[in-house]
């Protein structure tokens, strides 16, 4: 049974690396080099600062972007293209398909993630001339950022499992867009009375809140991560995915697919 | 030609007779806008509405605004403008998104708080800015003495200024000269000494190349402003005792014991007028002077490059 | 024990987002074939073929009813992997080479990992894909994706397998070549359902057939029963312009054009026509079937759904 998901994941990595979407590795290294390189002409202080926080946006951006329009063609695009088909009459259930493709597009990420990160700490050097302890607070960022990932290639399978392509492009940067924001959802809901307060309450829980993600801004300036926060992300990404996961799954299990 | 070729022909040439009429009309537009419409306006000026829209990005949209706030300084410098309205927004703008830019605390007390076309004239919000900074940074000395520096240089407030440099100086890790300028404050506020030493701390201690070069302009023009006062002294004195006016530099020195010519930092000598004025050669090369310049003088409208 | 034992599965969809309609796809279908045979389950387009076969795979839910698959439930997971299924159309992920889908399907239908890569040979040599295996799908044409699609819905020796419309877009090499598969399955003794509204394939391979339209079943059994009562007809062309008065006793539509004679006759007829122009030493250009028993059948049979249709409207 996990054979089947370890097979699907599998390929659906090998699709991403064929499809060139690793070509994006390219773009964001001329993007960083050439920002390092003009970033000197600015004050000397704050080099390191504008490395760091245009780095880690850039590998936040393209990751979301790539898990947002690999994950939506994932489950629509195998069902437009009947490659489905010939999956789904085999022993293979429904459910473990889009395990599957989830772990697939996780690990792709997880690479392209590697590979950018290469790519900042490269260019860190190249303004710094050395590393210092602190920087290694930068993997803990990547880390908040991969697991954001894993929030939106959930969300951008849940969407696929019954949404066409553009409409899941849609609704999935939408919800990123608003995850962004959740805070400010729940500080509206507190502020609210009656039912648009039990609305906004249920929506500010519904939607993935990655305020607590970004840490970009204080690791560069060398801040401590507290290791509870690591552990609340890690726990939240986690529950979370499940839950778009599952609700995938839901879905799924019951379409036809004319 | 072949059918095809004729289109690839035609369509080649719409292409670039289009390419460079375009850019020439744009280039038309450009000059039609006047240059304060396109600096004058600070689209966002609300810290809360970037944070939104930002997708939590804040701290690159620090780095961006803070570039701003440094080329539109800069620029207008150069240019000798006599307004920098959009440089507290857009140095506030920069806080407010990263509290921990210290860097931009700096350059809000070098560039704010003088007087135009040295900076913004905005003594009071530099003091606003850099006590945003101290909340946000309490284990930053530094701060502390920038917000003491604009006390005493533009705001001449003697007691906030020591008061402030004590505080700082409690600071673990502070530099020693922060309980030196708090005795000095009470003392020699107002001397050439003080001020002295405050623009040689910002020098030494500045990473930021703007301030620190105008912090060497306050230097050379202090230095000036002192050599210029000593000599006008001995016109002073030398009047007093003979009851004239010296004859000449040279006699003046002489009487003075000076040997050898006094020469500003640019190694230009002094002069004396008939009237017993003391002048610098070339007041141009020292803005920020106060002393040695001829009557009626008026600062040039375009600097040299710093 | 039938291999497959359709008992009563249909398919009603809704169509439209605000009022909904109900679209029946499928009406109730009762069907079974036997272990070993070949079916053909003949029908125009939209009758009603890839519905059933979808329902079948369990791509879609039914309305109503149920099946069996050898021997368990339609729905249990076991029965998948002794099946294959040709989807119509098929594509396949075009980034992979033929060599690695069949992998992929390998690993998928369980084929233990020592013996997959010698399956996956095997396969690719009896679709004739052994000399392209290592190039990319993306590069296949037409008939090559189809045996493609027909290697890895055989690759895991399955008992039964499903074939939707295999010959459909294919150049008359490629229809023969996947006949000539076809053909070989039968003989290995393995059970093939495949649906398709090419006549003459169905006529070539099948034991029996299913002839659905509007998604009802009109009409099953062995070739031989159901064309027994109807004859198709033939058409004779011989050189010159005489048409001997024996081949007008039988009653043929005949033309003279240029210096030929074409007659339509009747299949049985055949031999008379043959023999007739034998006597008047004529020369016999051609006999080409116009229409061939189950084709009469077949249209037959949908002429009188037709009219059913609309007495009951």
């Amino acid at each position: 049974m996990a054979n089947s998901i370890a097979h699907i994941a599998s390929n659906t990595f090998r699709e991403a690396v064929r499809d060139r979407v690793l070509y994006n590795l390219i773009a964001f290294a001329l993007l960083l080099s050439g920002a390092a390189i003009l970033v000197g002409q600015i004050s000397i202080e704050i080099e390191k600062l504008v490395v760091i926080n245009l780095g880690l946006t850039a590998v936040s951006l393209f990751g979301v972007v790539i898990a947002i329009f690999i994950g939506i063609g994932l489950v629509s695009k195998e069902i437009e293209k009947r490659t489905l088909y010939t999956v789904l009459s085999r022993p293979v259930r429904r459910w473990q398909f889009i395990v599957g493709k989830f772990f697939g597009l996780a690990g792709t990420l997880v690479v392209n993630t590697f590979f950018m990160a290469i790519g900042v700490f490269a260019a860190l050097f190249y303004v710094s001339h050395k590393f210092v302890r602190a920087d290694a607070l930068i993997f803990v960022a990547l880390y908040f950022i991969v697991l954001e990932f894993l929030i939106v290639c959930a969300l951008a399978l849940l969407f696929s499992s019954f949404s066409s392509p553009l409409l899941s492009a849609v609704f999935a940067f939408s919800l990123f867009v608003i995850g962004s924001f959740a805070d400010d959802l729940r500080n509206f809901a507190a502020m609210a009375h009656g039912f648009s307060r039990w609305l906004a309450t249920g929506a500010a829980y519904l939607v993935p809140n990655f305020s607590a993600f970004n840490v970009i801004t204080s690791i560069a300036h060398e801040q401590p991560v507290a290791g509870q926060l690591i552990l609340q992300n890690t726990i939240y990404a986690i529950f979370y995915a499940a839950m778009a996961l599952s609700g995938a799954v839901l879905i799924f299990e019951r379409r036809d697919l004319k | 030609m072949t059918p095809r070729g004729k289109v690839s022909s035609i369509a080649g040439a719409v292409l670039v007779v289009s390419l460079a009429a375009s850019s020439l009309a744009l280039h038309r537009t450009d000059q039609l806008r006047p240059q304060a419409t396109l600096d004058e306006v600070l689209f966002v000026s609300s810290p809360k509405v970037i944070k939104r829209a930002d997708l939590g990005f804040d701290g690159l949209m620090a780095c961006i605004y803070w570039t701003r706030a440094v080329q539109y300084f800069g620029f207008r410098h150069h240019n000798f403008a006599t307004s920098y309205n959009l440089l507290a927004p857009l140095l506030e703008l920069t806080v407010h998104l990263d509290p921990k830019m210290v860097v931009a605390y700096e350059f809000g007390t070098s560039f704010l708080a003088p007087e135009p076309p040295h900076g913004a004239g905005q003594p009071q919000a530099a003091v606003d800015l850099v006590n945003y900074g101290i909340q946000n940074n309490p284990g930053n000395w530094r701060l502390y003495y920038d917000l003491g520096f604009v006390y005493y240089m533009q705001l001449h407030d003697y007691p906030h200024a020591a008061e402030t440099f004590e505080k700082g100086s409690h600071i673990p890790g502070a530099h020693p000269f922060l309980k030196v300028l708090a005795a000095q404050m009470a003392q020699h506020a107002g001397e050439y000494q003080t001020a002295r030493m405050l623009w040689s701390a910002t020098y030494e201690t500045t990473q930021d190349k703007q301030i620190k070069d105008n912090a060497l302009q306050h230097l050379r023009a202090l230095r000036v402003d002192e050599d210029v006062d000593r000599l006008q002294q001995a016109v002073t004195r030398f009047g007093e005792r003979t009851g004239r006016l010296p004859g000449s530099f040279a006699e003046l020195l002489a009487a003075e014991g000076i040997s050898g010519l006094p020469a500003d930092p640019d190694g230009h000598a002094y002069r004396m007028t008939p009237e017993g004025r003391i002048l610098v050669r070339n007041p141009d090369d020292f803005p920020f002077l106060t002393k040695g310049v001829p009557p009626g003088y008026k600062p040039p409208t375009k600097y040299r490059q710093m | 024990m039938p291999a497959i034992e359709i008992l009563g599965l249909e398919k009603t969809y809704t169509v439209g987002f605000w009022r909904k309609l109900p679209k029946r796809a499928l009406h109730p279908l009762r069907l079974s074939v036997e272990d070993g045979e070949v079916f053909g389950f003949l029908g125009p387009n939209g009758a009603g073929k890839t519905t059933t076969l979808k329902l079948l795979m369990g791509l879609v839910f039914p309305t109503g009813g149920s099946a069996r698959i050898l021997g368990r439930e339609w729905t249990d997971p076991a029965v998948r992997a002794q099946i294959g299924f040709l989807p119509e159309q098929p594509y396949f992920y075009d980034y992979l080479t033929a060599h690695e889908l069949l992998e992929y399907y390998a690993q998928l239908s369980q084929v233990p990992a020592k013996e997959r890569r010698q399956r996956v040979e095997k396969t690719l040599h009896k679709v004739g894909l052994r000399e392209v295996q290592g190039m990319q799908l993306r590069k296949f044409s037409k008939g090559m994706l189809q045996r493609v699609g027909i290697a890895q819905a055989i690759l895991h020796e399955p008992k039964l397998v499903f074939f939707d419309e295999p010959m459909s877009g294919l150049d008359p090499i490629g229809r023969r070549e996947v006949r000539d598969l076809m053909e070989q399955l039968k003989h290995e003794g393995k059970t093939v359902f495949f649906s398709t509204h090419i006549l003459p394939d169905a006529e070539a391979l099948c034991d029996r057939v299913g002839i659905i339209y509007k998604g009802e079943l009109r009409g099953v059994g062995a070739i031989e029963d159901l064309t027994s009562r109807v004859q198709g007809k033939v058409e004779v062309i011989w050189q010159g312009t005489q048409v001997p008065p024996s081949i007008k006793a039988l009653g043929a539509e005949c033309k003279a054009g240029g210096d030929q004679v074409r007659a339509i006759v009747s299949e049985n007829q055949q031999d008379a026509v043959i023999d007739a122009l034998r006597r008047e030493r004529l020369r016999l250009i051609s006999i080409t079937p116009v229409r061939t028993s189950l084709e009469t059948y077949f249209v037959e049979q949908l002429r009188r759904a037709e009219t059913t249709a609309g007495t009951v409207a």
